[in-house]
Order: structure tokens, then C-alpha cells, then sequence
């Protein structure tokens, strides 16, 4: 158990430096200086420039003063906002999408979950039917069509929330939240249905019951357990996932978070930032895999034993 | 297997049992022929702008209404279903020649080969490819071609999968053993046993990609990193409807719901298909 554990975290490391390394000359393979787009510069700005962005010095020692960096958490400065470290940028975006994530999660969490085990549990009745279409528009709407759509009905027509903004108004956290959980709590709900379908059917259960538990309890306490291992599953790449979500949802809504800004680092071509956020957002996705991988085999009895 | 005929109009005949699937493609029909022939059904040229009219709602004469430039909504949306439909073709098609290789390759190989293969394959599913793509479209500019190889180069993974899954069960057959004994060459040993009977999951998987090409096409075109004007998909089209929903919803509403539509067809008629050909009994 602890083997697996230790081979997994030691494979990641050769996979985010590998990850590292290729954004890293990807960025470089750009066409044109960093420059370029600017203003035309004289021939000595320009060079002063390079000397202090330090693309002068070799590409090796670039690469490797780059990726020293990044050990200590330092991708270097920003092209486009002078005197502003990538690192600035991304510890100023990363707690506004850590409290949107965080949020999303939970809806989903709750929704997904309580509507896929009542689903399970009352198969084939309208308990089952009205929220497993529900949850299929959750997966055919996209984020981006869902978000405008709630701003147009609840914050436009009704006035009863704000349109945009995070943490400037009352109420203004609440759709986004849940733009963004939406689509989770639908691939939530399907999943948590299929996982207690599948387990509520085994001899344990009916053990459980024969002995005389109450329902509640075989529910909560036997079939639970091991009916949402897929969900913890899931949870894990379901960051890659919220990330992106991010980016629509950070930009409709005008939330100055990490999504925003990659977005815009996009469109300004701030290749330090793009570069620096990219393995970022690699770390933390590698990490979060690692975890949610962790987890469910915490939870699965069978792997426990070995 | 040996039944493979039967296979095939056994499945065509529960497809066609399940109302959802059928009504799913003939949507998905009627949008292919109303895109392939958009040139002469839409009533006015896509770009055609009629700057005095400016936004105007539905009625008799524009009968989704136009946008801001004053141009025709039915028109903007059939000439757009061209780009998304032909990005979820294209793109699925490039997911479907690397993956069906890569999984008939690695699960027939064996071994070293196999376990080489299907770990960089784990690896690759860990890594944040939507920021990868955004990347490229960055560093190589938003060009269409790139956006179709790109989406369908990071959409190949779980085709692998299930291809490699599929050969492992097949390779210990007898009708394989018995080729490679008479001396079949590897390429002849794909086309004549191995392709035919992985046909149906990969025929499933495809259709279940489709939609999920087109969902991250209009994901970017809607970041503006994507389709760029005067052309339009689908998901530049909710992006400007977006813009302007305040005063004029419907520039919204309409692009939106054909989208949705669009989707929703797709995904009944791939789990239809998949319940039709149900490939864990197959197998």
C-alpha cells in the first residue's frame, strides 16, 4: 500500500519536469522577440531590455536558471506588467479561484451526490428519472452558455443578483458558484447513481439488512462507503476541469482570479506569464490526481489488504 | 464474434427501437445537409451586413432576427454549423486514427512495447491539455488547421484505451492464432481480423467524442483563442450573443439553443449506439 503511494509521488517527478521543460522551450519556439508587438524601440532599449529579461545568455543557461526558479517558486517577471514577478500575479489570482473552486465543489458535492444516491435508491420512479435529465442538460449545456444564461434570468430580468463582481456586493458569489458547479454536480449525480447501483446489489447489503439495520444506516454507513469510490475518482481530474471552468467563468463574470489572468496573458502573448501558469496549473493538477488517486484507494477495502 | 453480420443487424435493429437515438440522428441529419448545403438554403451570405438595420428581433423577413452589424442571424448560424460540425468531424477523425494505432499497436505488441506505451498514455490523461492547447494557439497562432490536429491530438487517449483493452481479448483467440500460423503478415493481421471486431466500441467512443471536440472548439472560440472573424462556429456566436444580451437576447438565445440541441442529439444517439452494440456483452 505504502509502495504504491511512494512509486506513484516518484513517478510525478520526472513527469512535471518533463512538463516543465517542454513548456518551457514551446514558449520559446515562439515566433518573434517578446517585444515586437510594442512600439518600435532604438536597437540599445531593446538590448537592455533582453539584458534584464536575461535572453541574452545561452538557451541552456536560461533553461537552467528557469528551472532552478521554479524550485524556489520564482517564474521569473512578468513581460507585460513591469515590475510584477509571475509569482506576484499568481498568489494575487490563485485564493479568488481557490474560494470559486472551493465553492463549485461543494454545490456539486451536495447536489450531485444527494440526487444521485436518491436516484439509486429509488430506481425507476420519477426520483430517479426528473434529476438524471437534469443532469443530462447539466452535461449538454457548456459552462459558457449556462453562465449568460443565469446572468440574463436571474441578474438582468429579476435583478436578483449581481451580474459580476466577487466579494463587491451581497449575493455576487453566488452564480458563478454555481455556473461552474453545475456541470460537476450532473457528471456527479450520474456517477454516484452507477456506483450505489452497482454496490446496493452485493451480498453485504443484503447481510446489512438481514441482520436488521435500519435502511439509513445500510445506506449511509455500508453502501456509501464503497458506491462513491468512482466519485472520489473523480474528483481528481475534475480540477483539470474547474480550471478551465475557470477561465469562462472568471472572464464572463469579471472575477480577477488566476483564470482571468491567463486568459489575458494569453491575448497579451505575456509569455512569462503563460509559461509560469502553465506549469502551475500542471503542478497542481498532477497533485491533485495524486490525491484523489490516493483516496480511493484508501477507500477501496480490496486494495487496503494488499 | 464468428457472427459478426448478425452482430451488426441485431444492433441496427435495437437502434432503432430507442426513440431517443433515432430522433438524435435525424437532427444530427437534418443539420448535416441543412450545413453541407448552407450556401444555398441560408437567405443571405454570411458577411452580407445591412448597417441601418443594425439589430433587429425575429421577424418575416430575418427570421432569427440580425445581429448588430445587421447581419442575418439563420444565416450566421447554418454557415457556423459548417466550422462546428466539420471541427468535431475532423478533430474526432485525427482522435480516431492516433488512438485506434496506438491501442492496436501497443495491445497486440505485448510486453515491453505495451507497458512503455500505455504509461505515457496514463501520463498524458494527468496533464492539463485544454492550457496546452491554449499554448499552441498562442505560440502558432489561431490557425483552423492547428485548432483540428490539436483538439484531436489530446482527445485520442481513452480511444486508446479501449482499442488496447479490445486486442488483449482478441489477440488469445483461435481465428488469430490460427492466421498467424498460416504466416499473415502484421499489417494484413490489423485490416482483415483485428479492425473488423474493434469496429463497434470504436464506432461508440467516436460518436461520444464528437460532441466533447465540439464543446472544446467552442470553449476556445468563445475565449476568443479559436475560430476568428469573419468567420463563425457556433461558439463565436455565443460569444458575441453574450455581448450584446442585454438589449438583444435573442443573438443569444438562438445560437445557444442550436448548440444545445446539436449536443444533446449527439449524445442520445452515442449511448443509444453504445446500449445497441453494447460492447461489455460483445466482448
Amino acid at each position: 500500500m505504502l509502495g504504491i503511494f511512494l512509486r506513484r509521488i516518484l513517478l510525478a517527478i520526472p513527469v512535471l519536469i518533463a512538463v516543465a521543460s517542454i513548456t518551457f522551450f514551446l514558449v520559446r519556439l515562439a515566433p518573434g522577440g517578446p517585444f515586437d508587438a510594442d512600439k518600435a524601440v532604438s536597437e540599445q532599449v531593446l538590448k537592455n531590455l533582453n539584458e534584464a529579461y536575461n535572453l541574452n545568455a545561452p538557451l541552456s543557461e536560461q533553461y537552467f536558471d528557469y528551472m532552478t526558479g521554479i524550485l524556489v517558486g520564482d517564474f521569473g517577471p512578468s513581460f507585460r506588467f513591469p515590475g510584477r514577478s509571475v509569482t506576484e500575479l499568481i498568489m494575487t489570482g490563485l485564493p479568488v479561484t481557490f474560494e470559486l473552486a472551493i465553492y463549485s465543489m461543494l454545490i456539486a458535492l451536495f447536489i450531485g451526490i444527494l440526487s444521485g444516491v436518491t436516484a439509486a435508491l429509488k430506481r425507476n420512479t420519477f426520483l430517479d428519472y426528473i434529476p438524471m435529465s437534469i443532469a443530462m442538460i447539466g452535461i449538454c449545456v457548456p459552462t459558457f452558455l449556462l453562465g449568460p444564461l443565469l446572468v440574463l434570468i436571474f441578474g438582468i430580468n429579476l435583478e436578483l443578483l449581481p451580474v459580476s463582481g466577487w466579494g463587491q456586493l451581497p449575493g455576487d458569489k453566488i452564480l458563478p458558484s454555481l455556473t461552474l458547479g453545475f456541470a460537476y454536480a450532473a457528471y456527479i449525480a450520474r456517477l454516484s447513481r452507477g456506483g450505489m447501483l452497482e454496490i446496493l446489489n452485493q451480498d453485504f447489503i443484503r447481510t446489512a439488512r438481514a441482520k436488521g439495520l435500519s435502511e439509513k444506516m445500510v445506506v449511509i454507513k455500508h453502501a456509501m462507503q464503497g458506491g462513491l469510490i468512482p466519485v472520489v475518482s473523480f474528483l481528481g481530474p475534475a480540477v483539470a476541469g474547474l480550471l478551465a471552468g475557470s477561465f469562462v467563468v472568471e472572464t464572463i463574470f469579471q472575477i480577477p482570479g488566476l483564470g482571468r489572468f491567463y486568459v489575458e496573458a494569453a491575448f497579451n502573448r505575456d509569455y512569462t506569464m503563460i509559461l509560469g501558469t502553465t506549469i502551475f496549473f500542471s503542478f497542481m493538477i498532477v497533485f491533485f490526481n495524486l490525491l484523489s488517486d490516493i483516496v480511493a484507494l484508501w477507500l477501496n477495502p480490496r486494495s487496503r489488504d494488499t | 464474434m464468428s457472427q459478426s453480420s448478425s452482430l451488426w443487424s441485431d444492433a441496427l435493429r435495437r437502434l432503432f427501437k430507442n426513440k431517443a437515438a433515432v430522433a438524435g440522428a435525424i437532427v444530427l441529419l437534418v443539420l448535416i445537409v441543412l450545413a453541407a448545403f448552407a450556401p444555398w438554403i441560408a437567405p443571405y451570405p454570411y458577411a452580407y451586413q445591412n448597417l441601418d438595420l443594425g439589430a433587429s428581433p425575429p421577424s418575416s423577413v430575418h427570421l432569427l432576427g440580425t445581429d448588430v452589424l445587421g447581419r442575418d442571424l439563420l444565416s450566421r448560424i447554418l454557415y457556423g454549423a459548417r466550422i462546428s460540425l466539420l471541427v468535431g468531424f475532423i478533430a474526432t477523425t485525427v482522435a480516431l486514427i492516433i488512438g485506434v494505432s496506438w491501442g492496436i499497436i501497443a495491445g497486440y505488441a505485448g510486453g515491453k512495447i505495451d507497458s512503455v506505451m500505455m504509461r505515457i498514455v496514463d501520463i498524458l490523461y494527468g496533464l492539463p491539455f485544454i492550457i496546452f492547447i491554449i499554448l499552441l494557439m498562442v505560440i502558432f497562432g489561431r490557425n483552423l488547421w492547428l485548432l483540428f490536429l490539436a483538439i484531436g491530438a489530446v482527445e485520442w487517449l481513452t480511444m486508446a484505451r479501449i482499442v488496447r483493452a479490445q486486442v488483449l481479448s482478441l489477440k488469445n483467440q483461435e481465428f488469430v492464432l490460427a492466421a498467424q500460423a498460416m504466416g499473415v503478415s502484421n499489417f494484413a493481421m490489423f485490416k482483415r481480423h483485428l479492425l473488423p471486431n474493434i469496429l463497434g466500441p470504436v464506432a461508440v467512443y467516436a460518436t461520444l467524442t464528437i460532441p466533447q471536440v465540439m464543446l472544446l472548439e467552442s470553449f476556445l472560440s468563445f475565449l476568443g483563442l479559436g475560430i476568428q472573424p469573419p468567420m463563425s462556429s457556433w461558439g463565436t456566436l455565443i460569444k458575441d450573443g453574450v455581448e450584446s444580451m442585454e438589449e438583444y437576447s435573442w443573438l443569444l438565445i438562438y445560437p445557444g439553443l442550436t448548440f444545445t440541441i446539436t449536443l444533446f442529439a449527439l449524445n442520445f444517439f452515442g449511448d443509444g449506439l453504445r446500449d445497441a452494440l453494447d460492447p461489455k456483452t460483445s466482448e
